[in-house]
């Protein structure tokens, strides 16, 4: 196949499928109890410099209490794959983004990152490697396929291309001109569920955004749940589970673990509190008062859920509308 | 009714509703193009298939969704899916019209909303393509909503982030992207613009009530192709701006 353009971005995390393929035949086939706290997955799993990915859309099944944990373990110099709203900003405030393979980050219908620009502006974030959210998508997809790309008509013609680290060649078949996406194995994927049984068998109700692609490219997988339910619930519905547990290797309870973000049909996204953020954000100072207060300030996730209040929590449950 | 019984962003949204046909598919984006579909579903569209990029296919917008993957997305929807799904679906010509939004557009309807200035060493970082490169890619015709001025209507954008014509007639298609897809309209609060069939330039189409060619042609900082008959756009009913109102944006979210 002739190559006719090559993106001149980084490839930042480079598709090795043969060793990934070694990586899932070592891991545990054996149904184990995964349950842990946060802090443990964080401290066990997420280390200096590796690429990471969450699972999201927008604010929707954020994975925000393993985000906050990354946050106050301080887990620096990390690449990341890069489509969200609330949970890419606070890493990007914190400091610990060194690239980024990016699709979006912004803050939807209150505007563009603050925290982006002040990160990317000043080259702290050093990286910059761009890509359509499909993207992002299907480098998952061709990762889960096992391949070592998937070819695909976005980006062609554009400046996406161009700093993305695809390449454009002529289809062997039909002669068009089609681009090549490397498939993107994460060291480590986080994905907030639903629920999930102990040994990570997880499902999510509503939209699946690209949960069945992120889980199946991660060589490591954390998992925060809603809740953990028995065995034999997923047993009862297994044509409702998204990710078998054998890519899961940590299992966690996390319940309100998307706030300030929503879970549909569970609790509807703090409003009052991304505008809190929103505004804080603006200033590096006032950025740092509102990571002190609600990450740094607080020990872990239970601690996080009391400085909101069982007022408010129950609040964001009681507007979910009826079905 | 007087010119002035409405603001810019009713608008933008009457005129982009407009442009969403009874029984088509639609990619709806985060803002205006969801108040303008579910605007169009109450007025001349009930069966408008909306289509969300995170996996939500047929909602019915009875309330209004704050971003594009919360529930609303697939409220009453045929398909509760995934994004693989949704920009396959478009790649395989499903999809009709998709709406965009940037920081920049050019003559030929390049999108910038990666950066301002240089992409290493930005002035400004902006969120980057998104959903946008794909549905500029793979709809059959793309709708650009925009603020009108000349920062915005620039003749070169900084960054090609997602796919106009080009560099012109045939560009598209040298570059692989599906033949016969590509800008269709472009609606600001100045005006509502289409493409040269020859040249594939933004050619001017009708001017919003009240507002004169010139100061179109003002507020763009490349040459528009001028017709010789420039129609003038019908402002908002009072059925439309009611139904916006009372049903679409109750809470005034965004009007």
């Amino acid at each position: 196949m002739e190559v006719i353009q090559s993106g001149i971005g980084e490839l930042i995390q480079p598709p090795d499928i043969n060793a990934f393929r070694e990586w899932n035949r070592k891991k545990q086939k054996a149904m184990v109890d995964k349950r842990m706290t946060e802090a443990e997955a964080v401290r066990r799993f997420i280390h200096d410099g590796d690429y990471i990915g969450t699972e999201l859309y927008g604010t929707v099944r954020c994975p925000q209490s393993v985000v906050n944990e990354i946050v106050r373990q301080g887990v620096k110099d990390l690449r990341v794959a890069g489509q969200g709203v609330y949970e890419l900003d606070i890493l990007l405030a914190a400091g610990l983004v060194k690239a980024l393979d990016i699709t979006y980050i912004g803050l939807e219908v209150y505007g563009i990152s603050n925290c982006l620009r002040r990160e990317v502006e000043s080259g702290r974030v050093d990286t910059c490697i761009e890509w359509s959210n499909a993207g992002i998508a299907w480098r998952f997809k061709a990762a889960a396929m096992g391949v070592p790309f998937i070819p695909v008509r976005s980006m062609l013609g554009t400046d996406t291309l161009k700093y993305s680290a695809a390449k454009v060649v002529e289809c062997p078949f039909t002669g068009i001109p089609i681009c090549l996406l490397p498939a993107l194995v994460l060291d480590v994927g986080i994905i907030h569920v639903h629920r999930a049984d102990m040994y990570g068998n997880a499902q999510v109700d509503g939209i699946q955004g690209f949960c069945a692609e992120l889980a199946r490219a991660s060589k490591t997988l954390i998992v925060s749940t809603e809740e953990i339910v028995p065995n034999e619930e997923i047993r009862r519905n297994p044509d409702r589970t998204l990710i078998p547990y054998y890519l899961v290797d940590a299992v966690i309870e996390a319940p309100y673990g998307s706030h300030p973000g929503e879970m549909c049909y569970v609790y509807e996204r703090d409003e009052e509190h991304i505008k809190e953020w929103v505004e804080a954000s603006k200033d590096p100072e006032t950025t740092q008062t509102y990571l002190d207060k609600y990450i740094y300030g607080v020990k872990d996730h239970q601690e996080y859920l009391a400085l909101i209040g069982e007022e408010r929590l129950q609040y964001l449950k009681q507007i979910v509308p009826e079905r | 009714m007087s010119e002035k019984a409405f603001n810019p962003t009713e608008l933008l949204i009457c005129s982009a509703s407009r442009l969403m046909p009874d029984n088509t598919t639609a990619f709806i984006g985060t803002g205006v193009p969801m108040l303008a579909a579910s605007l169009a579903q109450k007025m001349h569209a009930p069966n408008l298939v909306t289509i969300f990029e995170f996996g939500g296919t047929g909602a019915i917008l009875d309330d209004l969704p704050m971003a594009v993957g919360e529930r609303r997305t697939f409220h009453k929807a045929v398909v509760a899916s995934g994004i693989r799904d949704i920009v396959e679906t478009a790649q395989r010509g499903f999809i009709e019209y998709g709406f965009l939004g940037g920081a920049q557009i050019d003559p030929f309807g390049n999108l910038n909303s990666t950066v301002i200035g240089d992409h290493d060493h930005p002035k400004v970082r902006l969120p980057g393509s998104g959903g946008a490169n794909d549905v500029g890619s793979h709809c059959w015709q793309t709708i650009a909503i925009m603020r009108h001025d000349r920062r915005r209507f620039v003749e070169k954008v900084d960054f090609i982030t997602t796919p106009g014509y080009l560099t012109g007639p045939g560009a598209r298609e040298a570059a692989g992207l599906p033949p016969g897809t590509g800008p269709y309209r472009v609606v600001t609060t100045l005006a509502v613009m289409g493409y040269h069939p020859d040249t594939k330039r933004m050619m001017l189409l009708a001017t919003q009530p009240g507002v004169t060619v010139e100061q179109v042609v003002e507020n763009t900082g490349f040459q528009l192709v001028i017709p010789d008959d420039v129609e003038r756009n019908q402002p908002p009913t009072e059925e439309e701006l009611r139904i916006l109102r009372e049903e679409v944006d109750k809470d005034r979210l965004y009007i």
